[in-house]
C-alpha cells in the first residue's frame, strides 16, 4: 500500500474543510500535523500519570520520570546515538542552537571564527551573532554555488586555525539542499573546530545516524516530525558535552548547591535546567514510534517521489521558477518556487482559497533570499500523509494563478 | 480557479486587483523632499514613499516604489492618492480605516500588516524623512 493511503486516516486534522475544499497541507516544513497516536499518548499522560520528574517520590512522579526518560531512549535509538547521555531535551531547534551557542560562546576569545553557510535559518545565525558580538568573535559564511549546493572549495578556504565552530544546516529549509555532513565534519575536524548541525529539516524526513555523521552537535524539533510543539533534541557527542560547562542554570542540572557555587549534575541532565517538557516528551516517543513503524527509508522514498513530481510539474508551467538543486542531486522534502508577476504572499493566499496550505515569505533565511535576489518565495513541503493526487491539485492551482489576480 | 474564485474575491477586491495591475502612483518622484522606507519583518516586503512638500506644507505629489504583495501595493497606491494635495497635518491624520474604505476588501488579521506598512512609512516621511 502506498504510504499516504496507509497514513491518511491517522491524521484527524486532514478531515478539515478549508475554503470549501478538503485541506491539502503542504506546510509540514514549518510544522507537521500530528497522528492520533501522538495526540492520544499526550492526553493519556495528562489523564493518568502527570507529575514533575526527578523530584517527586510518589507513584505519579515515578511514572512521569519513567515516561520522560523513555523518550530519551527512543531518541537515542532513532538517531543512532552511542549513549542516552548524549540526548538532551530542549524546547526546539532554536532553543538547542541557542544553548549550544551560549555554551560554546563562553569559551570563545577575541578573533575566534565561527563558520556558517549562506543556507542558514536565522536560528542558526542569530545566536552566533549574539555570542560573536559579546566575545569579539568573527562570523564567516560559506557561499552556495549557482545550483544551490554548498561551495566546498570556498568552505575550505574559510577554515583556519582560528575556526572554533562550523555550524551548518543538514537540509536547507528553502532550497532543499542536502549538505555533505560527513565531508564537512572531516574538514572541520582537520582544524579542530566543533561541528554543529541544524537537523530541523532532516530528522523528520530521512534516516539520520549520529555514528555515521560524526558531528559534535545535532539539533532538531519534535513538531516538524509529527510530534508536539515545545520539545526538541540537542544531541551532543559525549566527550564534547563533557568538556563544556553548562550553558544555562537552574534546578535539575545540579547535584549540590551553595550560595556562591554549585556542583553540576551528570549528563544529560546537566544541560536540562528546570521542569522539562514532559507531556511533549511522551508525544515525541509516540511520534518516533509512528515513524519507525513506517520505516524512515520508506518515508524518504515517498517524500522524494512527491518532491520530484512537484519540481517536474512546476517547472513545466510557464512563468514558474523552481529554486534549489537539480533533481539529479539529493534533495529534501522542500520545493520553493515563484510565479512570475505574483508576490509569494498572494500565491499563498490564492492557494489557500483552494484549500492548499503552502508557506510564503523569507522562510527565516533573509541572507539566502538576498543571495537568490528575491524578497521571498512560495514553498511546498511534504510529509508522510501527502499524496501524488494532492501534488496534482497544487500543480493545477498554480497553473491557474496568473489569471486570477 | 473558476469554482473557487469567490473565496479570493473577498480578499482581493476589484480595487486591489486594479491597483495591483495598474498602480497609478508607482514610480520615482524626482525632487521629492520627504522620503522614507520601511520593511515588514514578517514577509520582507519593502515600501518607499516619496513626497514633494511645498514650503507652505501642502503635499504637491506622492509616489511609491517597493517590493510588495498585491494588498500592500494597493494600499500604498491608495495612500499616495489620499495624501496628494493635502496639508501635512491632514495627511498625518489619514488612518488605516480610510485606506480600507477605499480597498473594500475583507483583510484578514494576518494580512493587516500589508495594509499598514505604507501608513508607517508615511508617518516616517512626514516626521522628517528626507533625502534620497
Ligand atoms: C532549518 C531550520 N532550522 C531551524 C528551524 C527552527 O525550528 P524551531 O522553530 O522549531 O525552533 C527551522 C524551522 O522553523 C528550520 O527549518
Amino acid at each position: 500500500m502506498k504510504l499516504d493511503e496507509q497514513t491518511r486516516g491517522d491524521f484527524p486534522i486532514l478531515q478539515r474543510i478549508v475554503s470549501g475544499h478538503p485541506l491539502v497541507y503542504f506546510d509540514s516544513g514549518a510544522s507537521s500535523q500530528k497522528p492520533r497516536a501522538v495526540i492520544e499518548a499526550m492526553s493519556e499522560y495528562y489523564e493518568r500519570s502527570h507529575a514533575n520528574v526527578h523530584r517527586s517520590i510518589h507513584t505519579l512522579g515515578e511514572e512521569a520520570t519513567e515516561l520522560y526518560e523513555l523518550a530519551r531512549d527512543a531518541v537515542q535509538r532513532f538517531i543512532g546515538a552511542t549513549s542516552r547521555e548524549e540526548v538532551v531535551f530542549t524546547r526546539g531547534t532554536t532553543d538547542g542552537l541557542g544553548l549550544i551557542a551560549e555554551t560554546i560562546g563562553r569559551t570563545l576569545k577575541r578573533g575566534d571564527e565561527i563558520v556558517v553557510t549562506e543556507l542558514e535559518h536565522h536560528s542558526n545565525l542569530i545566536p552566533w551573532q549574539l555570542v560573536a558580538r559579546d566575545r569579539g568573535a568573527v562570523i564567516k559564511a560559506a557561499p552556495i554555488l549557482a545550483d544551490g549546493t554548498l561551495d566546498l572549495a570556498a568552505l575550505d578556504r574559510l577554515l583556519t586555525a582560528r575556526t572554533r565552530v562550523v555550524a551548518f544546516t543538514h537540509v536547507s529549509n528553502v532550497l532543499g539542499t542536502v549538505t555533505p555532513v560527513v565531508d564537512i565534519v572531516r574538514r572541520a575536524r582537520s582544524v579542530n573546530a566543533i561541528t554543529v548541525v541544524d537537523g530541523a529539516q532532516a530528522a523528520p524526513h530521512m534516516r539520520v545516524d549520529m555514528s555515521a555523521l560524526g558531528c559534535d552537535f545535532y539539533v532538531f524539533s519534535a513538531h516538524k516530525m509529527l510530534g508536539p510543539t515545545g520539545i526538541g533534541v540537542m544531541y551532543g557527542r559525549r566527550p564534547v558535552l563533557d568538556s563544556f560547562e553548562p550553558g544555562r542554570g537552574g534546578s535539575e542540572m545540579i547535584k549540590e548547591v551553595w550560595i556562591d557555587r554549585a556542583q553540576w549534575n551528570d549528563l544529560p541532565w546537566r544541560f536540562e535546567p528546570g521542569t522539562p517538557p514532559i507531556a511533549e516528551a511522551v508525544g515525541l516517543t509516540a511520534a518516533i514510534g509512528y515513524l519507525e513503524k513506517l520505516g524512515m527509508d520508506r518515508v524518504a522514498a515517498h517524500e522524494r517521489a512527491l518532491t520530484r513530481r512537484t519540481i517536474e510539474g512546476l517547472a513545466a508551467i510557464p512563468g514558474v521558477t523552481v529554486y534549489g538543486p537539480p533533481l539529479a542531486v539529493d534533495r529534501g522534502a522542500v520545493v520553493a518556487f515563484a510565479v512570475d508577476g505574483l508576490h509569494p504572499h498572494d500565491v499563498a493566499a490564492l492557494l489557500d482559497a483552494e484549500g492548499i496550505a503552502v508557506r510564503a515569505g523569507h522562510h527565516c533565511a533573509m541572507p539566502l533570499m538576498r543571495r537568490l535576489g528575491v524578497v521571498g518565495t512560495s514553498r511546498a513541503t511534504f510529509s508522510v500523509f501527502n499524496s501524488p493526487e494532492e501534488v496534482s491539485q497544487l500543480l493545477t492551482a498554480v497553473a491557474g494563478l496568473r489569471a486570477s489576480l | 480557479m473558476s469554482q473557487a474564485s469567490s473565496a479570493p474575491n473577498r480578499l482581493y477586491s476589484d480595487v486591489i486587483r486594479e491597483r495591483w495591475r495598474r498602480p497609478r502612483h508607482r514610480g520615482d518622484l524626482p525632487g521629492a523632499n520627504a522620503v522614507a522606507e520601511d520593511v515588514n519583518p514578517l514577509c520582507g516586503d519593502r515600501v518607499r514613499l516619496m513626497l514633494t512638500v511645498e514650503p507652505q506644507g501642502r503635499i504637491a505629489a506622492a509616489r511609491f516604489v517597493g517590493d510588495s504583495c498585491a494588498i500592500c501595493t494597493a494600499s500604498a497606491d491608495v495612500l499616495a492618492e489620499l495624501v496628494s494635495g493635502r496639508s501635512r497635518s491632514d495627511a498625518a491624520a489619514v488612518e488605516v480605516g480610510d485606506v480600507l474604505a477605499v480597498l473594500q476588501a475583507e483583510i484578514r488579521p494576518t494580512r493587516m500588516r500589508c495594509v499598514t506598512l505604507p501608513l508607517t512609512v508615511l508617518a516616517k516621511a512626514l516626521n522628517g524623512g528626507r533625502g534620497a
